[in-house]
């Protein structure tokens, strides 16, 4: 129907490339910031899965987190603040055979870009979605952010943050046709890697919110959490993320879970500390919004004559003979 | 029956031959005023008449029932040659009650001698009030010097149907077509068209009721109009402005249109989905206008050029995208079918309020391409050459209709479809080493876009000022770099547009220009005064940015110069207006500030499409002394 191109249907082991292949520029973030964990992540994965670079997009937003494409050798769209979800709704609309991922922020996606943030989760397209989660604004110095913690102070609430603060995991799981939904931490590189390639091979939308350090404007927000592995609450299931023997016996806080299980998902999500990492809710038959538009039909010049033809004759007067 | 008539009127069987009539259908809304109306003039169109119609839409779903301001129906202009616009005070209405009847008589829209078919069913309702409103309003009628016809189309019906409601419609055609000498034949045809999605069985009872207001009119009614018919050689097709756009869309091979309900825009999705279903292509009803320009952006961007279609509210929330568009050099196709303004409006009412919107609106320097579709068949083209524009120059194309199109219908000449039209298939080829996404060329400004797929095109486009390779850029020189080409790209575009054509001579004393729906209104009220021997000429605009070359040296050639718009400026008698502190019509203010001419305006916010007559009387005190 619209401009498809068959996707690579073989791949061999040497076209993989090496890391330095989707790394491109240096990235601008401030020393210990996570967001330069999730990048490592991203770049690993795009490796591991032998990712073409012309056949991928990275599409952001507006903040610290949107800056990750200029870092990724591929195609990306740096867009507008609150933005990127539709943005890339459109590039997968039109071109399914790309894949898609999208990075936002606290403030992009569940602030200003709340409203996309709930329909893209509706709409199911096959876009991997990393919300960078730093509970503050960051690119324009230090506002509260909705994923803020009650009474944290900013520029705009110096005598600490009113309102208490905003659970996306919990909204995400009220979404109906919400299909992928799971939790890292940047402090965990091994396990935020194992959740990105779940979310990058879930077919529908991924989300993957990552809390992620801003040493620069919220210093030692999640010490208590990066001291003390007890306070993670690691999600085990044979159809969850690989654990390697090493992080299994670091954060020996666990919990099994069947990411087909909502209600345990919901109960899971609403649980702020311990931080429950790994795949909360992963729904593989939920139906994709570009599926279900996608007739199939190829359009050529000549079904575009004709369709034309057959509605322009509903409203014909033909001269009478 | 009784007819009445407060003058003396000729009775007589005899028909008379007129040039044109402006014919009115209201009702109730739903109960089917409309499709009477669009019926008649698919039956007139196909019988060789040229004619114009405008649906007449209460802003309500479902206003009250018998009230003033819920006429819901359809004006139209038959006329024994082509017509372009709606024509002027109505000649004869039907009305299915007084009070629908009370509200176009009171918005002063028939002509004091106009002839009245109301239904008479109401003289014996149930109801005593509603029978003493009608007995009241048909003697206020009286009282002119209309012509009053009694329509029993209730009670004529209620043989055929058990619920006249649901039938009166055809009923009411059936007299029009007999007074009009429509074809009776062609009226079958059209009503088997009207209702061919229906079983056999509906479209039999319509034509009973139509053939029965045909034998009535014939038995009871002592009037008739014969219009001289013009053959019809060629194929036309009979659309509205939103039809016409939608069916644009699908010829210049766009593919993907995201939109947001809006009115009166949202006619042209609705169309366009369905066309879509059976052609192929997406109609995406985003979760809000913002999102549905991003999506639109997101799909041009990796592919084939997108539309979004909005009016005036949805232009203001897409500003932003509009802006990221023209700064990350990305096609955009955007229609915005305009009414009143500003916030909410008059939804269901047209205006020209959103050109320096459409122009200006995003913040910073955002150059892009402002046209205006001047008639049904420009609905059609401009979607075409709105397409190409914003693939050959990677930019934003914004379209501007308006309300008065929106619904207006029209036959055209069918068009002949070319392949021409359709946009290439996106370019995969591998990038050669060594070019910049953004190498701009020096003197048009043009980039060549390379989009996902492409191997070793890879780079990361931004709405952030950015220099050649796409790199966010904060210096002076990268920043100056951009604004300089992204508006040298429109001084390009303005070197392949023809200098618009005058209507009329060359050089006089009033020079008339107008922009979009208003030109068959303007050129018919020009023709008039031409007639009465003013030196008038009338020039229309379909590029408003960039605009064409030789505007200024015609603007020179006339003593006076006056845009004629829908849209407000400021009433030059008003005690506080004077020369400094008017606010001028958008297009006067545009014309006045480029070409340094002193040019005036006559604008109408009436809400009404605009009528010749009115342009007429506007445009006479602006000719000046002799």
């Amino acid at each position: 129907m619209t401009t498809q191109l068959p996707p690579c249907l073989l791949w061999s082991p040497d076209d993989r490339r090496p890391l330095e292949e989707y790394q491109t520029g240096v990235p601008r973030w401030c020393v210990g910031c996570g967001d330069n964990a999730i990048l490592t992540a991203v770049q690993r994965l795009c490796r591991d899965e032998g990712l073409a670079p012309e056949r991928t997009v990275f599409v952001s937003g507006i903040g610290c987190s949107s800056r990750l494409p200029h870092y990724m050798r591929a195609y990306g769209f740096h867009g507008t603040h609150g933005r990127a979800l539709p943005i890339a709704e459109g590039v997968k609309m039109s071109r399914p055979d790309l894949t898609v991922f999208v990075t936002t922020g606290d403030g992009d996606a569940l602030s200003i870009g709340a409203a996309h943030w709930i329909h893209a989760l509706r709409y199911n397209m096959d876009l991997t979605v990393l919300l960078h989660d730093n509970h503050i604004y960051g690119l324009t110095k230090k506002q509260v952010s909705p994923t803020s913690p009650l009474g944290t102070r900013s520029n705009t609430t110096p005598k600490g943050s009113l309102l208490p603060a905003l659970n996306p995991l919990t909204v995400t799981l009220g979404v109906p046709n919400v299909s992928f939904v799971a939790q890292a931490v940047d402090w965990i590189p091994e396990v935020l890697y194992q959740i990105v390639l779940a979310a990058y091979r879930h077919k529908g939308t991924s989300f993957v919110r990552i809390l992620q350090r801003c040493p620069e404007f919220m210093p030692g927000m999640f010490d208590p959490w990066v001291r003390d592995p007890s306070r993670t609450l690691l999600l085990r299931h044979e159809k969850g993320i690989a654990l390697s023997p090493q992080v299994a016996g670091t954060y020996r806080n666990q919990r099994e879970h069947d990411p087909r299980d909502m209600a345990a998902a919901r109960e899971i999500a609403s649980v702020d500390d311990p931080i429950p990492v790994g795949i909360l809710y992963h729904d593989p038959d939920a139906p994709r919004y570009e599926e279900l538009r996608h007739g199939g039909a190829i359009r050529t010049a000549e079904s575009i004559r004709r369709g034309l033809e057959a509605e322009l004759d509903t409203f014909t007067i033909w001269p009478d003979p | 029956m009784t007819t009445v008539a407060c003058e003396a009127v000729p009775a007589a069987r005899s028909r008379r031959l007129i040039d044109e009539h402006v014919v009115e259908i209201v009702s109730d809304s739903g109960e089917g005023a409309q499709r009477c109306g669009q019926s008649f003039a698919a039956i007139a169109a196909r019988s060789g008449l040229g004619i114009w119609t405008v649906e007449i839409i209460p802003a309500e779903i479902q206003p009250p029932a018998r009230s003033v301001a819920g006429a819901s129906g359809n004006r139209v202009r038959l006329a024994s040659r082509p017509v372009t616009n709606g024509g002027d005070a109505v000649d004869l209405v039907v009305a299915f009650n007084e009070q629908v009847l009370r509200g176009r008589v009171e918005a002063g829209e028939l002509r004091p001698e106009a002839t009245i078919l109301l239904e008479s069913a109401w003289a014996n309702d149930r109801d005593p009030q509603i029978a003493r409103e009608y007995a009241e309003t048909r003697e206020e009628l009286l009282s002119h010097r209309y012509r009053l016809i009694d329509l029993p189309m209730e009670a004529e019906s209620r043989t055929i149907v058990s619920d006249p409601r649901r039938g009166k419609n055809m009923f009411a055609l059936g007299v029009l077509c007999l007074i009009y000498g429509l074809d009776r034949r062609l009226a079958r045809e059209q009503i088997a068209i009207t209702f061919g999605k229906k079983d056999q069985a509906v479209i039999d009872q319509n034509v009973r009721l139509l053939e029965a207001g045909w034998a009535w009119a014939e038995r009871e009614v002592d009037l008739r109009f014969e219009l001289e018919r013009m053959t019809v050689t060629e194929p036309q097709v009979v659309l509205n402005g939103n039809t016409a756009i939608a069916l644009g869309i699908l010829a210049s091979g766009m593919e993907i249109c995201a939109m947001y309900p809006i009115t009166p825009a949202t006619s042209a999705s609705h169309y366009l989905t369905d066309v879509f279903e059976r052609v192929g292509g997406i109609v995406h009803q985003a979760e809000d206008e913002i999102a549905a320009c991003a999506f639109a952006i997101g799909a041009s961007y990796a592919g084939k050029c997108a539309v979004t279609i909005t009016s005036g509210p949805g232009l203001s929330l897409k500003q932003e995208g509009i802006g990221l568009a023209v700064m990350a050099e990305i096609p955009l196709v955007v229609v915005d079918v305009q009414r009143g303004g500003p916030s909410t409006g008059q939804p269901t009412k047209p205006e020209q309020g959103d050109l320096l919107a459409a122009m200006f609106g995003s913040h910073g320097d955002a150059p892009k391409v402002v046209m205006a579709v001047s008639g049904i068949e420009d609905c059609f083209y401009s979607m075409i050459t709105a397409r190409k524009i914003a693939e050959t120059f990677n930019t934003v194309v914004v379209v501007l209709s308006d309300g008065s199109l929106a619904t207006a219908q029209q036959p055209i000449p069918r068009p002949a479809f070319s392949e021409e039209w359709l946009a290439s298939p996106a370019d995969q080829s591998p990038v050669p080493g060594g070019g910049r996404p953004y190498d701009w060329d020096a003197t048009t400004g043009l980039i060549r876009r390379w989009i996902p797929g492409q191997p070793g095109g890879m780079h990361t486009i931004t709405g952030i000022a950015h220099d050649r390779d796409s790199h966010v850029a904060y210096d002076a020189t990268s920043n100056e770099e951009g604004l300089r080409h992204r508006s040298l790209k429109l001084a390009a575009l303005q070197r392949t547009l023809r200098t618009p054509r005058l209507f009329g001579d060359d050089e006089g004393d009033l020079l008339v220009i107008g922009w979009g729906s208003t030109k068959g209104a303007i050129e018919e009220a020009v023709s008039r005064l031409r007639a009465e021997g003013h030196r008038v000429s009338a020039l229309h605009l379909t590029f408003i940015q960039p605009m064409p070359s030789g505007i200024g040296d015609i603007l020179r050639r006339f003593r006076r110069v006056v845009t004629v718009e829908m849209a407000w400026a400021d009433r030059a008698d008003d005690a506080l207006i004077d020369d400094e502190s008017r606010r001028w019509s958008p297009l006067a203010m545009l014309l006045r500030s480029r070409f340094l001419v002193d040019v005036d305006c006559w604008t109408d916010v009436s809400g009404r499409p605009l009528r010749p007559a009115a342009i007429h009387d506007g445009l006479l005190p602006k000719l000046g002394p002799a």
